[in-house]
């Protein structure tokens, strides 16, 4: 007996709605596994990372500061990985509009410039991240390398763009010598926008980056084209897409968001610019679009969802000493799990029995997949 | 010991774990199949091969920890893009994310360790030789085992029937299947290969280069072999050369900080990762004119009919 994988005749449209949700339940039985292991309660573990965070309307407010820059950036990357056409370097993108808006907050600072500031700050973030994009786009596109690397390696070298500037000519005189920009005034900070909680505007923004994503993909010829090149790239060229073209917008458009969620992260939850600003956004943003199905509606439920784990990962930290490595753990087995879980929509698995050994020569040919 | 041999050995050192690495991401790209969990594979490889060494006091037990490591990570990978046809470039991804987790879960425990590193080759009056003494009879284990992998993968893919029969399911595994090769186990002796010299690589760190353990340690040396394959134009003699050339930028980056020259460290410490974009900008841009050197079926999924 053997499990082989056999294509269904068509996309099996409840499985499509179901596998988000097969996926997180098998990653929570895995963790209650691994929670085990490490000789903590599971019941009281997941307890700690789903449920409590939920119960408090700070923590409640936490969540939604953590989602804000993993929808953004999660809705960029989603319109690129429809495309086909992979930029793995939002994190860096989103550090380059950090650091490109913070120059506008760190030359105009106590001089009582008005509120022209943060506007000019946001396109300044965003024009930031979708030029450092468009380097691995063009490099791609004139000469055929591969955008993956590129993309990644450019992640690198925004870290230790950020660093220079902060431990050099950004650094705060009267900052102890730490690597960090002085408070950005507050005509340069994006307003909060309950007291006592730290939610801010740019959660705004982010939900209308959602709808404006949705209209754009459902209704409009760019979102079409889109759809067309990463799913039937030879359909596309005969209908007159460009690739090349595709490539580039979609780098410029992820590029431009992961740099307006980085300037919103620093004027707004953080107030400084300094190395460490992102605990990986970039990264997670990845499995926030692949467990949003890249559906806009779908990235904002996944991003809050992941922005769960941050907190819920800080708490069980603190609480039950439970190493914050393991949120990592969990986001890489739930992407496992939620890829696995997709492939359930297009194949099934079928246990048939094994070839005969005595096989003649001509039937070998026939051979069934092993996993 | 002079300057410029205390500089060659340590670039030699700087690309063992990337030659490494890459030479197993060659074999499996080779197969058909994209694996960009390297970074993920070796990090899990320097954590274990660190724990297993600091649990046992044996480099050579450590080393196979680290082996070990990588062959279990990538045959998370393989059960995913091989068994579910899940796409390989996400299915990598995952693979990193998740490594970078466990490696840090695994080696919190032994940050601030110690242990003795690997140890040199010592042939009495041949390694006191001057100049080439050191150089070349003075490494350590895995610096000669870096170069006889190669050596023997590169007898294996053109020197013998499987090597053969591997490259043909790289290059169109629709043929090879109607053939009768099995592609798919073919793909995941391959993928365990790679994930083994991940793993190798990334316990070279701990176990020879630095005898500690720091999180996040491996430093993007995975994504760096895998830019090498494609620099290499996926030919083990290639590779070689790439990877002591990335292994002497690395290098010269840390001595040109030291000089002092007056440039920014952070600009220095960049240089490995923009050199990588450089490289892979100017071997892309030549390769436009002779035509793609990369597996036919490389990163493609496959689904063998019955």
């Amino acid at each position: 007996m053997q499990l082989v994988l056999e294509k269904r005749a068509e996309r099996s449209t409840l499985i499509a709605v179901a596998s988000p949700l097969i996926a997180i339940v098998l990653t929570l039985v895995t963790m209650s596994i691994l929670f085990a292991i490490l000789g903590k309660n599971p019941i009281a573990a997941l307890n700690v990372y789903f449920v409590e965070p939920l119960t408090d309307t700070y923590t409640l407010g936490e969540i939604i500061v953590k989602a804000t820059p993993l929808v953004m950036i999660g809705i960029g990357l989603s319109l690129c990985y429809l495309a086909n056409v992979w930029n793995i370097g939002a994190e860096g993108q989103f550090l380059i509009g950090a650091v490109c808006g913070s120059w506008l907050a760190v030359v105009t600072n106590g001089t009582g410039a008005g509120y022209w500031v943060l506007p000019a700050m946001l396109v300044l973030g965003a024009a930031g991240g979708a030029l450092y994009a468009l380097i691995p786009a063009l490099c791609k596109v004139r000469f055929g390398a591969n955008e993956i690397l590129t993309s990644l390696m450019l992640v690198y070298v925004a870290e230790l763009i950020l660093d220079y500037l902060v431990r050099g000519p950004w650094r705060d005189p009267k900052g102890m010598n730490f690597p960090t920009t002085a408070a950005f005034d507050p005509v340069a900070t994006v307003p909060t926008l309950f007291d006592g909680s730290r939610v801010h505007a740019g959660s705004i923004i982010a939900l209308l980056v959602v709808i404006a994503a949705t209209v754009m993909l459902g209704r409009t010829i760019k979102g079409f084209e889109i759809r067309v090149v990463g799913a039937a790239p030879r359909a596309a060229r005969f209908a007159g897409f460009s690739a090349d073209r595709l490539v580039l917008f979609t780098f410029a458009v992820s590029g431009a968001l992961a740099g307006l969620a980085g300037i919103i992260e620093v004027a707004g939850p953080v107030g400084v610019l300094q190395p460490g600003i992102s605990p990986g956004y970039g990264f997670t943003a990845i499995i926030v679009a692949f467990l949003g199905r890249l559906n806009p509606i779908g990235i904002l439920i996944a991003g809050l969802f992941l922005a769960l784990t941050f907190i819920g990962g800080e708490g069980a930290q603190i609480s039950m000493k439970i190493p914050l490595d393991l949120t990592k753990v969990f986001q890489g087995i739930l992407l496992f799990y939620v890829l696995a879980c997709d492939s359930m929509i297009l194949y099934r698995i079928r246990l048939i029995a094994t070839p005969k050994k005595s096989a003649p020569a001509s039937v070998q040919g026939n051979v069934h997949g092993t996993a | 010991m002079g300057l410029l041999e205390a500089i060659l050995i340590s670039v030699i050192a700087a690309s063992t774990p990337l030659l490494l690495a890459a030479a197993g991401e060659l074999v499996v790209e080779r197969s058909g199949v994209l694996n960009l969990g390297v970074e993920g594979m070796m990090i899990m490889g320097a954590a274990c091969g660190f724990a297993g060494c600091w649990l046992t006091g044996s480099t050579f037990l450590g080393a196979l920890c680290g082996i070990a490591a990588g062959a279990a990570l990538s045959l998370v990978f393989a059960m995913l893009t091989l068994g579910l046809a899940v796409n390989q470039v996400a299915a990598g991804l995952a693979l990193t994310i998740l490594g970078t987790g466990l490696s840090g879960l695994i080696g919190a425990g032994f940050v601030g360790q110690r242990i003795v590193p690997a140890p040199h080759l010592d042939i009495p009056f041949i390694t006191t030789l001057p100049v080439v003494g050191k150089l070349f009879f003075g490494q350590d284990g895995f610096v000669y085992f870096s170069i006889l992998l190669v050596i023997a993968i590169w007898w294996f893919l053109y020197r013998t029937r499987a090597g053969l029969i591997l490259r043909a399911t790289g290059d169109n595994h629709t043929s090879a299947h109607a053939l009768g090769y099995p592609v798919l186990k073919i793909r995941l002796l391959a993928v365990l290969f790679g994930g083994g010299c991940a793993g190798l690589a990334g316990a070279y760190l701990p176990l020879a280069y630095t005898p500690f353990f720091i999180p996040g340690m491996t430093a993007g040396r995975g994504w760096i072999a895998l830019a090498l394959v494609v620099f290499s134009s996926w030919r083990p003699g290639r590779l070689v050369g790439g990877a002591y050339l990335f292994g002497a930028v690395t290098i010269l980056q840390l001595h040109a900080q030291a000089l002092g020259l007056g440039i920014p460290s952070q600009l220095m410490t960049s240089l490995p990762y923009l050199a990588t974009v450089v490289v892979l900008v100017l071997i892309s841009r030549s390769r436009g004119i002779a035509g793609s050197a990369a597996p036919a079926s490389l990163g493609m999924v496959f689904v063998p009919d019955r």
